[in-house]
């Protein structure tokens, strides 16, 4: 790939649990712990809401790397949707693995609401390993690209 | 969706040094369906708020997007300023550009840009917003208190004093927590049984509140306003209803090798119990694991002295299951336990004691009634050392991250009781600071050097050896003299960190309340929500929720109480309208989505579906709205992919993740 890393910027997806680990985004940020921009955050109420196709969707369209953050297990505010998440994740990674994306690509966190260390760590080590693996190019949807 | 208006907050220069907001605005409008984009200093003030209602009203908008700090903060702020303008509260969507962009990245070009981009996955989101409409529940009218410390106990005494049904779960036989086991009280030197004792009648007398002692907590279902609790009340193999509380079981009781909780350990208790004298419920507790009758069928003897014909060796734990509106957690604290500090020889030597254990030697119902003495040879010491911060503001894993708060204040009173009842004593604190933020407190630790001469010595211990004449060598520094200090002691005191109840855990797992790195329950808000749990219902009153001592708790425990009464109070409560919802032309009642919901809030009807001119009955999945909580589990587990989160539809996930990745 021609791609020169110091000049790649990724392209991040993360969906993060609105009871932990989007609350651990916010103390992040009150906190003023910083990690790249390349990180875009989007709520959902569980881990256990992120569909397998939403992360098939942002890889297709482009994205270079995906995290799904949630409670720790024990934690989650639905009791068990943490659960549910980490085994589907487990099962779809594989398979994104499979197909070429590779495991670095991909990634599942618990991050609680106390955690703005670890929430902005997580993000920093995420992109620099994304950063390593390069532009994602194996799911790219050819019939969206101009 | 036409008619979507972007309003853009520079949050004073929080938001503003680091984005460039007209850039924002001017992007907006960019996007498809805005009609109105602009910026505002303070979106969240009154006068932001008018500009949005203003615009809703003057451009027609259906639905707005405000660019601003967390939704966590103002989401519910924006819906409300919506509402009254006109348009349904759930046509409102938060770009978090402050917590998740300005505030964390330097660059305003950087941030700018990701604050666009976050911005066209709100406008994305809100243009397949629909209106949602709450649901209401009803509110049982009863409150349950997790925890009879003085939290606890405060907690319940001002809910019931407004006229609410409490009940009270303590874990062991007595109410009362650890202020029960202190001997004298910072900063005002008074005694604590004292103080807390009226509390403990009150709460017991009181015609609103319920207490189950040695009781637990078993399983918590339901959610805000209806909470269902099973509670198991230990076997205590003592009739409740006809023990008169003489005492006398215990005086006859043969075994009496079980260590004594209420006194630390420092002595032994008999296998019928009370932990204490005042103790409520005066009714003793058989201890299963000493007691010869239940262990071996030989013994008996305290069934045959008591007159009341109480005991009752068949007894079995009991279940009760009661409803709740509200549940507080005051669980409290435990000192930790010192394996990782061998070096201060606790393990080691008798006369190495913890704070506690100091409060129970110098409390007259204490082991030694009061006397100072060592525990090895009940000799009187001479030379005392504190140690301060034993596995508190600690950088490795040995220790606690924090200060434990109140081991500063309670040693200053230690030290200066010992130096006021015994002039003869000599009293060395070892300490990397003295932290007294607190009303009369510094002005308590100065009177304890000043007027009592304790010799207070900047620096830390490393280590503590006992010699073969009893006595312990304490080898620690001198920062301030910069020099090596060799102290000879005949007592030791370790100011012990304190944690919360490791039984915490299991209670906010059932609760589903979340709790930090140190297992201190975490608040809704650490500023502005002290006192409530992120989960709706759920409060949090004393030490569970973080250090603090006994003003500091009990003012915690009043807040506690007026949330949970404003809570009480009312008589329905609306329900998140983001539930789940199924599209029942094509669901084909495979039964999958109801295995995977935690509340049991989906069930199967036949239900007569017009399919496309083609009418009939089919099997189909109902969701009872007034349970789902909206986790979503159930759109992702089913198989057809119809079941959907209203206010997270999958069509508005994919839109924000088409928006960002663009
Ligand atoms: C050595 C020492 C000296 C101190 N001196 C002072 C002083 O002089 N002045 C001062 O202001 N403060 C002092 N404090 C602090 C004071 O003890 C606390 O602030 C206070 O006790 C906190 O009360 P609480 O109710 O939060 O916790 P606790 O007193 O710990 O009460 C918690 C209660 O909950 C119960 N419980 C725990 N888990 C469960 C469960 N799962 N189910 C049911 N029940 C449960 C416990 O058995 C206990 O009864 C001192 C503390 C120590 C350690
Ligand atoms: S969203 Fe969660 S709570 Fe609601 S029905 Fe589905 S699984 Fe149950
Ligand atoms: S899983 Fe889907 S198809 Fe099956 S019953 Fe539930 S909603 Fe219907
Ligand atoms: S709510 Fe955070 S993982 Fe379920």
């Amino acid at each position: 790939m021609s791609i020169n890393n110091e000049e790649f910027r990724p392209q991040i997806v993360a969906f993060c649990c609105n009871w932990c680990s989007y609350a651990g985004a916010d103390l992040a940020g009150s906190s003023r712990l910083a990690y790249p921009a390349d990180v875009k955050i989007i709520r959902v109420p569980c881990s256990c809401r992120v569909n397998p196709m939403f992360i098939l969707r942002a890889f297709e369209k482009g994205a270079d790397g995906v995290i799904i953050c949630g409670c720790h297990p024990g934690d989650c505010h639905y009791s068990t949707g943490n659960y549910y998440a980490r085994r589907r994740m487990t099962l779809l990674f594989s398979m994104l693995d499979y197909v070429g994306i590779e495991r670095g690509r991909t990634r599942v966190e618990w991050v609680s609401a106390a955690e703005g260390v670890k929430f902005s760590q997580t993000m920093n080590e995420f992109v620099e390993t994304i950063r390593g693996l390069g532009k994602n190019v194996r799911l790219g949807d050819l019939r969206c690209k101009k | 969706m036409h008619g979507i208006g972007v309003f853009v907050c520079h949050c004073g220069s929080n938001i503003a040094a680091t984005v460039d907001v007209e850039k924002v605005v001017e992007m907006a409008k960019l996007e498809p369906g805005v009609v109105h984009a602009e910026e505002y200093q303070y979106m969240c003030s009154e006068a932001g708020q008018e500009k949005i209602a203003t615009a809703i009203r003057e451009k027609n908008l259906k639905g707005i997007v405000v660019c601003s700090c967390s939704p966590r903060m103002h989401e519910a702020t924006f819906r409300k300023c919506a509402e009254k303008a006109g348009i349904n509260p759930y046509m409102v969507e938060i770009a978090n550009i402050r917590e998740q962009c300005s505030w964390i990245h330097k660059d305003v070009e950087e941030g700018t840009e990701k604050a666009v981009i976050l911005t066209r996955a709100a406008i994305a989101k809100v243009n397949l917003n629909t209106s949602l409409v709450p649901g209401e529940s009803l509110v049982t009218k009863r409150a349950l208190v997790i925890g009879g410390g003085i939290a606890g106990i405060q907690t319940a005494l001002d809910i019931a004093d407004a006229g609410y049904e409490v009940d009270i779960v303590e874990k062991t036989p007595s109410i009362g927590g650890k202020m029960s086991q202190l001997d004298k009280t910072f900063p005002t030197l008074d005694c604590s049984a004292c103080i807390l004792t009226p509390k403990m009648v009150d709460a017991a007398a009181h015609e609103k509140i319920t207490l189950y002692t040695y009781s637990e907590v078993e399983k918590v279902s339901g959610f805000v306003g209806d909470f269902t609790v099973e509670i198991r009340k230990k076997a205590r193999y003592v009739n409740m209803d006809k023990c008169t509380g003489c005492g006398v079981c215990m005086e006859k009781c043969p075994s009496k090798k079980a260590p004594s909780e209420f006194n630390a350990g420092l002595n032994n208790r008999t296998a019928i119990y009370t932990p204490f004298a005042q103790a409520i419920p005066n009714v003793p507790v058989i201890d299963p694991n000493q007691c010869t009758k239940l262990k071996t069928g030989k013994c008996g003897v305290c069934e045959k002295f008591c007159q009341a014909g109480a005991i009752d060796y068949t007894q079995q734990d009991e279940i009760v299951t009661q409803k709740y509106g509200a549940i507080v957690v005051a669980t409290g604290f435990d000192v930790i336990k010192l394996d990782n500090y061998d070096e201060y020889a606790y393990s080691q030597s008798k006369d190495v004691i913890t704070s506690l254990e100091l409060e129970r030697i110098m409390n007259a119902a204490g082991p030694t009634k009061g006397h100072l003495e060592r525990m090895s040879d009940g000799k009187h010491p001479k030379n005392i050392v504190f140690i301060q911060c034993v596995g508190s503001r600690c950088n490795d894993s040995k220790g606690k991250p924090y200060c434990s708060k109140i081991c500063c204040m309670y040693t200053a009173k230690h030290a200066m009781l010992i130096r006021d009842k015994y002039p003869d004593v000599n009293v060395t604190v070892f300490y990397i600071d003295v932290r007294t933020p607190g009303k009369n407190f510094d002005e308590f630790y100065r009177r304890a050097v000043e007027e009592y001469g304790v010799n207070y010595v900047k620096g830390q211990v490393g280590k503590v050896t006992p010699e073969p004449d009893g006595s312990l060598t304490v080898h620690g520094v001198d920062l301030l003299e910069n020099k090596q200090l060799k102290v000879s002691a005949d007592m030791v005191v370790l100011a012990a960190a304190i944690e919360p109840n490791p039984a915490v855990r299991k209670i906010a797992t059932m609760l589903t309340a979340s709790i930090d790195t140190n297992n201190f329950l975490t608040e809704a808000h650490p500023k502005l929500r002290p006192v409530e749990s992120p989960t709706a219902g759920v409060f949090l009153s004393g030490v569970c929720q973080g250090p603090k001592d006994i003003p500091e708790t009990v003012s915690q425990a009043g807040a506690a109480a007026i949330k949970v009464v404003g809570l009480l109070a009312k008589d329905k409560l609306l329900t998140n309208p983001c539930t789940a919802k199924p599209d029942e032309l094509r669901c084909n009642g495979c039964s999958v989505c109801a295995n995977v919901c935690p509340y049991g809030a989906i069930s199967y009807e036949d239900k007569l579906i017009n399919d496309h001119g083609v009418r009939e009955t089919r099997r189909v999945a109902a969701v009872n709205s007034a349970l789902c909580q909206g986790c979503g589990a159930c759109t992702v587990a089913c198989p057809s992919g119809v079941m959907d989160l209203q206010g997270f539809s999958n069509r508005q996930i994919i839109a924000e993740v088409d928006a960002i990745c663009r």
